[in-house]
C-alpha cells in the first residue's frame, strides 16, 4: 500500500463508479435476450413440447441465461467492480435467496404431505 | 372493550377513530396522566433553559454518527422502561391468579401486553441499543470521520423513532394487538381480531423496518469503503468484524420481514387470501417466512454484543484477544448458519422427520462456533491481568449465564425434547436467558466501557456495582423458576392458573423481577451521579482504561466531531496498541481542512410524515393517508434537490480544537 | 503483562501520511445502492416463495390457462426489453458528456416505461373485472402480489427518471447527477432480471 494511491482526489466528487458498457455490448445484450425472450414465448405459445417437463426445462434454462446476459451486458457485472465487493454482495444474496425460496418450498410441501395428504390437487409428489 | 367487538363505524374525516378509542381503564388512565405530567415538565425545562434550539440544530438534525449513537441509546432506554413496565405487570398478575383469583388484568388487556412487551423489547430497546453502539463505535474503530451517508443515517434513526412512536400511541389510543409479538395468523388476521391491535403492530414494524435496512446498508457500506488506510479486513477490530457481519444480516432478512408483514397487511386491508383459512391462504407459510426473518434477527443482536465482550475482555485482561482469526470465522460461520435454522422455530407445525432434523441439526452446529467463542474469551482472561472493572464484571457475568442459556438451547434444538418444551415457559427462560444475559449484560458492558469515551468522564462505580448484583441475582431468581416449571409443562401466555402449587414458584419470579427493578433503579441512578459528579470523575487522556487497544482510543474524549484531525495508517490488528508501543505522539501542527458533511431536518420531517401516514392506515383515514403519503414522496424528492450537502472545517479551526484539548489536561495536571 | 516482553519496536512507522487520504464525496454510493439493491432482490425472492407455495391453490377460481393471454405479456416484456436497452444509450451519451443526448434516451426510456405500466394496468382491470380479482384465491392474491410489486417498482422508478431529468437541466452531468443517472440505470436494469423471472415462473410456467 503507497501513500500516493490513497491521497488523490483530495476533496474532489466521485462521479460514475461501475463499470461501463460500450455500444457493441448493448447491442450484444440485446440481441442475445431478444433471442432468449422469443425461444420461450415461442415453445409455449405454439402448445410446447410433448412432454411438459422438458418445456419446463428450455423454459427455465432460458430464463437463467437471460438473467446471466443481463447481468453482464446491462448490469457489467464484473469480478474487478469495487474491488470485488458487487460480485461478492451478489453472490451472497443468490446464496439466501436459494436457501430461503427452496426451504420455503421445501418446509411447506413437506408440511402439505404430512397433513394434508391427497387434498394437493395432485399436484404435489413426495415430500 | 366495546370497541373491539362489532361492527365498528367509520366516518369519512377520522376513520374509526372516535371516542371509544380511548382504553377505559384507570391503569392506562394512571400511565396516561403520568406520561403527561412527565412530558409536560421536560417541555417546560427545556423551553425554560431554552435548548430547544440546541436540540434541534445540535441534536434533531445533526449527521454526526456519534449523536446518532446516542440517541439510539437513549430511545433504547426508554423503551427498554416501557417494556420492563409490561414484564412486571405480567409477573406480578401470574403471581396473584390463582385459586379463583382473576388477577388484576383482564385477558384483552394482558394478551395485548404480552405483545407489547415482545415487541417492544426486540425491536425498539434491543434494536436501537446494537444499531447505537454500531453508529458510535464503528467509524471511530475504523478510523473514519462519519459514515457513508450520514444524512440517510439520520433519518434511520427518525424512522425508528416513528415505529417507537406509534408503539406507544397505541397504548392510548385504540389498543395493541392481542396475538403475541409475532403476531400469527389467523389471529392475528382480520376475522380474529379486526381492530386497530394488529394494524399498530404492522405499521410501526413497517416504519422502523424501513429505518433498520437503510441503516444496515450504510454501516456495511461504511464497514467496506471507508476504512482507514491500511486497515485490512483482518486488521479490523474485532467489534467492527461483528458489525459487518450483523449488518450483512440485517440486509438479508429484515427485507424478508418487510415483505411477510406487507401480506398479512394485504389480508387485512384489501381481503386477500395469503394467510386465511380460505381460498386456498395457508397461515403456517406466514410462520414460516418470518422465521426466515426471525431467526437471522436473533443472532444481528448477539453478533455486535459479542463483539463488545471481546474488546472489553482484551482491554481488562491486558493482553491481545485469543484467537483472533478463529473469532472471525466463528462469527462468519454464524452469519452463514442462521440462515439454515429457522424451521426449529415451529418444530412441532407438522414437519417430517427429515425436514426436522436437518434443522435440528444445523441448529446444534451452531453451537460449536459460538462455543468456541466462549473459549476465545476464557483463554483471552487466562493468564492476564485481569481487572474487574465494571464493564469485565459484566463480561464474567455473561459468560456464566450465557453459556446455560446456549445449553438450554441445544436441548430445545433436538425435536423430540421440543415437543415436550416448545410453548412452554422453558423456552421462555432459555431466550430470556440468552438475551438477558447475553444482549442487556452487554448493552450494560458496553454503555460502562465507552461511557468515558463519549462522554469525557467516568460512570459512577457505586451505584453501577449495586446495578450489577441486582441485575444478575434477580436475572437468577427470576428465571430459574421458569425453567423448573416449563419442565412440568406449564404453558406460556397464561393469564390464569388452576394449580395452586405452582404459585410459589410464581411468586419468586415475582421478586426475582423486583430485584431486576432494583437493578433498572440503580442504573438510573448510576447515570444520574455520573452526571452529577462528572467534575470528579473527568477523564484526561485518550485511553481512560490504560490498555485500550482500538483505534477509538486514539482520539480524545469525547471526540471531536471530525473524530480524528489526522487519518490514522494502520499497520497492525489492535492498531492504538501498535501506536502506543511505537510511541505515537498526535500531531499537533500541520492540519488541513477537514470535509465534512451538513446537518439536514429533511430526516425528521420524511420520518414525521412516515409515521403521521403510519397513523392513518391504523384508523382507515383514507384522505390523511393520502396526503401524508403523496406528502412523504413530494418531501422525498425535495431533498434531493438539495446538492450542497457538505462545508469545511478550516484547518485554523481543527488547530484550535486540538490545542484546546491539550489547555485542559495541562490545566488539570 | 508479564507475558509480553516490552521492548521497544525498532522499525519507523509513520501513522499520518503527508496527505490526508479523503474519501471522495459519493465515494460509497454505487456499492451502497448494489446492497439496496440486492436486499429489494429479496423482497423478490419472499414474494416468488409465496406465489410458489401458493401458486396452485386456485380454490375453485380461475387457474393460469384461463386468464394469462400470452401475447399480450410477449408485448409487455418487448418495452421492458426495449426501455433497457435504450436506458443504455442514455448511459452511453453520459460516457460522451453529451447531456441533451441523455435527456433524450431517459425519455424515451421513460415513453417505454410507461407503456409497460399501461398495458400491466389493462391487463390487472381485465382480470378484476372478470372477477379474477386478488380476493378471489390464494394464487390471484400471490400473483397480484408479485406482478403488481414489480409494477410498483416501475413506477416508482418513473417518477425517479422524471426528477432526474428535472435535475439533469438543472445542474448539467454534475459528478452528483452522474452517480445518479448510474444508479437509476442499476435500479432499471435491476427491475429487468425481476421481470424475467416474472414471467418465466409466473406466465411461461403457468401456460405449460
Amino acid at each position: 500500500m503507497s501513500a500516493s494511491d490513497l491521497s488523490h482526489d483530495h476533496g474532489h466528487e466521485l462521479g460514475a463508479q461501475m463499470p461501463h458498457g460500450s455500444k457493441k455490448s448493448y447491442v450484444t445484450g440485446f440481441v442475445l435476450s431478444v433471442i432468449l425472450t422469443v425461444i420461450p414465448f415461442g415453445v409455449v405459445m405454439a402448445g410446447g413440447f410433448a412432454s411438459a417437463q422438458m418445456t419446463g426445462i428450455l423454459v427455465l434454462a432460458c430464463a437463467v441465461v437471460q438473467m446471466v446476459v443481463h447481468i453482464i451486458y446491462f448490469l457489467h457485472m464484473s469480478p474487478k467492480a469495487q474491488q470485488g465487493w458487487v460480485l461478492s454482495a451478489m453472490a451472497f444474496t443468490i446464496i439466501v435467496l436459494v436457501i430461503a425460496v427452496v426451504g420455503t418450498i421445501w418446509v411447506m410441501l413437506n408440511m402439505d404431505s404430512y397433513m394434508m395428504p391427497g387434498m394437493d390437487g395432485g399436484r404435489l409428489s413426495d415430500g | 372493550m366495546a370497541a373491539g367487538s362489532g361492527e365498528i363505524e367509520t366516518t369519512f374525516l377520522l376513520g374509526r377513530l372516535n371516542w371509544d378509542a380511548i382504553p377505559q381503564e384507570p391503569i392506562v388512565w394512571g400511565t396516561f396522566v403520568g406520561v403527561v405530567i412527565i412530558g409536560v415538565c421536560a417541555m417546560a425545562a427545556i423551553t425554560y433553559f431554552r435548548l430547544w434550539g440546541t436540540l434541534w440544530h445540535d441534536w434533531f438534525t445533526s449527521v454526526d454518527h456519534k449523536k446518532i449513537g446516542i440517541m439510539y441509546m437513549i430511545l433504547g432506554l426508554i423503551m427498554f422502561l416501557r417494556g420492563f413496565a409490561d414484564a412486571i405487570m405480567m409477573r406480578a398478575q401470574q403471581a396473584m391468579a390463582f385459586d379463583g383469583n382473576e388477577g388484576y388484568l383482564n385477558a384483552h388487556h394482558y394478551d395485548q401486553i404480552f405483545t407489547a412487551h415482545g415487541t417492544i423489547m426486540i425491536f425498539f430497546a434491543a434494536m436501537p441499543f446494537v444499531t447505537g453502539f454500531m453508529n458510535y463505535v464503528v467509524p471511530l474503530q475504523i478510523g473514519a470521520r462519519d459514515v457513508s451517508f450520514p444524512f440517510l443515517n439520520n433519518f434511520s434513526f427518525w424512522m425508528t423513532v416513528g415505529g417507537a412512536v406509534m408503539m406507544m400511541v397505541s397504548l392510548f389510543i385504540g389498543e395493541f394487538g392481542q396475538t403475541g409479538w409475532l403476531a400469527f395468523p389467523p389471529l392475528s388476521g382480520s376475522e380474529a381480531q379486526p381492530y386497530v391491535g394488529v394494524d399498530y403492530w404492522i405499521w410501526g414494524l413497517q416504519v422502523a423496518g424501513v429505518g433498520t435496512t437503510l441503516s444496515g446498508i450504510n454501516l456495511l457500506v461504511t464497514i467496506l469503503k471507508m476504512r482507514a488506510p491500511g486497515m485490512t479486513l483482518m486488521r479490523m477490530p474485532i467489534f467492527t468484524w461483528t458489525a459487518l457481519c450483523t449488518n450483512i444480516l440485517i440486509v438479508a432478512t429484515f427485507p424478508v420481514l418487510t415483505a411477510t408483514i406487507t401480506l398479512l397487511a394485504l389480508d387485512r386491508y384489501l381481503g386477500m387470501n395469503f394467510f386465511t383459512n380460505d381460498l386456498g391462504g395457508n397461515p403456517m407459510l406466514y410462520v414460516n417466512l418470518i422465521w426466515i426473518w426471525g431467526h437471522p434477527e436473533v443472532y444481528i443482536l448477539i453478533l455486535p454484543i459479542f463483539g463488545i465482550f471481546s474488546e472489553v475482555a482484551a482491554t481488562f485482561s491486558g493482553k491481545r484477544l485469543f484467537g483472533y482469526n478463529s473469532m472471525v470465522y466463528a462469527t462468519v460461520c454464524i452469519t452463514i448458519l442462521s440462515y439454515l435454522v429457522w424451521l426449529h422455530h415451529f418444530f412441532t407445525m407438522g414437519s417430517g422427520a427429515t425436514v426436522n432434523s436437518f434443522f435440528g441439526i444445523a441448529t446444534m452446529i451452531i453451537s460449536i462456533p459460538t462455543g468456541a467463542k466462549v473459549f476465545n474469551w476464557l483463554f483471552t482472561m487466562y493468564k492476564g491481568r485481569v481487572r474487574f472493572e465494571l464493564p469485565m464484571m459484566w463480561t464474567i457475568a455473561f459468560l456464566l449465564t450465557f453459556t446455560i442459556g446456549g445449553m438450554t438451547g441445544v436441548m430445545l434444538a433436538v425435536p423430540p425434547a421440543d415437543f415436550v418444551l416448545h410453548n412452554s415457559l422453558f423456552l421462555i427462560a432459555h431466550f430470556h436467558n440468552v438475551i438477558i444475559g447475553g444482549v442487556v449484560f452487554g448493552v450494560f458492558a458496553g454503555i460502562n466501557y465507552w461511557w468515558p469515551k463519549a462522554f469525557g468522564y467516568r460512570m459512577n462505580q457505586f451505584w453501577g456495582h449495586v446495578s450489577f448484583w441486582c441485575w444478575v441475582g434477580g436475572f437468577w431468581v427470576a428465571f430459574t423458576p421458569l425453567y423448573v416449571m416449563g419442565l412440568m409443562g406449564v404453558t406460556r401466555r397464561m393469564r390464569v392458573f388452576e394449580d395452586p402449587t405452582l404459585q410459589p414458584f410464581f411468586i419468586v419470579a415475582a421478586i426475582g423481577a423486583v430485584l431486576i427493578l432494583a437493578g433498572i433503579g440503580a442504573l438510573a441512578l448510576q447515570v444520574f451521579f455520573s452526571i452529577l459528579q462528572r467534575k470528579n470523575n473527568r477523564v484526561y487522556s485518550n485511553d481512560p482504561w490504560q490498555d485500550g487497544r482500538t483505534l477509538e482510543w486514539a482520539t480524545t474524549c469525547p471526540p471531536p466531531h471530525y473524530n480524528f484531525a489526522r487519518t490514522p495508517v494502520v499497520y497492525d490488528l489492535d492498531a492504538w496498541h501498535d501506536m502506543k508501543e511505537h510511541g505515537y505522539v498526535p500531531p499537533r501542527e500541520g492540519f488541513e481542512p477537514i470535509h465534512m458533511p451538513k446537518n439536514s431536518g429533511a430526516g425528521v420531517i420524511i420520518a414525521g410524515i412516515s409515521t403521521v401516514l403510519a397513523f392513518a392506515l391504523v384508523w382507515h383515514i383514507w384522505w390523511l393517508a393520502l396526503v401524508t403519503f403523496v406528502g412523504m414522496i413530494a418531501a422525498a424528492i425535495h431533498h434531493t434537490f438539495n446538492y450542497d450537502r457538505s462545508y469545511n472545517i478550516p484547518a485554523s479551526e481543527v488547530r484550535e480544537t486540538e490545542h484546546a484539548v491539550d489547555h485542559a489536561t495541562t490545566e488539570a495536571v | 503483562m508479564s507475558t509480553e516482553v516490552l521492548t521497544a519496536p525498532t522499525d519507523e512507522r509513520v501513522f499520518h501520511l503527508e496527505q490526508e487520504p479523503e474519501h471522495p464525496e459519493g465515494t460509497s454510493t454505487a456499492l451502497g445502492f448494489w446492497i439496496y439493491l440486492m436486499s429489494d432482490c429479496l423482497i423478490f425472492a419472499t414474494l416468488f416463495a409465496t406465489f410458489a407455495v401458493l401458486g396452485g391453490n386456485y380454490a375453485g377460481g380461475p387457474t393460469p390457462k384461463e386468464i394469462f393471454e400470452l401475447p399480450l405479456v410477449a408485448v409487455n416484456t418487448a418495452m421492458l426489453l426495449l426501455s433497457s436497452i435504450t436506458y443504455g444509450f442514455a448511459m452511453l451519451s453520459m460516457q460522451d458528456k453529451d447531456l441533451s443526448g441523455v435527456i433524450r434516451w431517459l425519455l424515451i426510456t421513460a415513453c417505454f416505461g410507461a407503456a409497460f405500466l399501461c398495458i400491466e394496468l389493462y391487463e390487472f382491470y381485465h382480470l378484476i373485472h372478470e372477477g379474477a380479482g386478488p380476493q378471489r384465491s390464494a394464487f390471484l392474491s400471490s400473483f397480484f402480489a408479485l406482478v403488481g410489486t414489480h409494477g410498483l417498482h416501475v413506477t416508482f422508478g418513473l417518477i425517479w427518471l422524471f426528477t432526474l431529468v428535472v435535475q439533469l437541466r438543472k445542474h448539467g452531468l454534475s459528478p452528483a447527477n452522474e452517480r445518479r443517472v448510474e444508479c437509476l440505470s442499476m435500479f432499471w436494469h435491476f427491475l429487468d432480471v425481476i421481470w424475467i423471472g416474472v414471467f418465466t415462473f409466473v406466465y411461461l410456467f403457468g401456460m405449460i
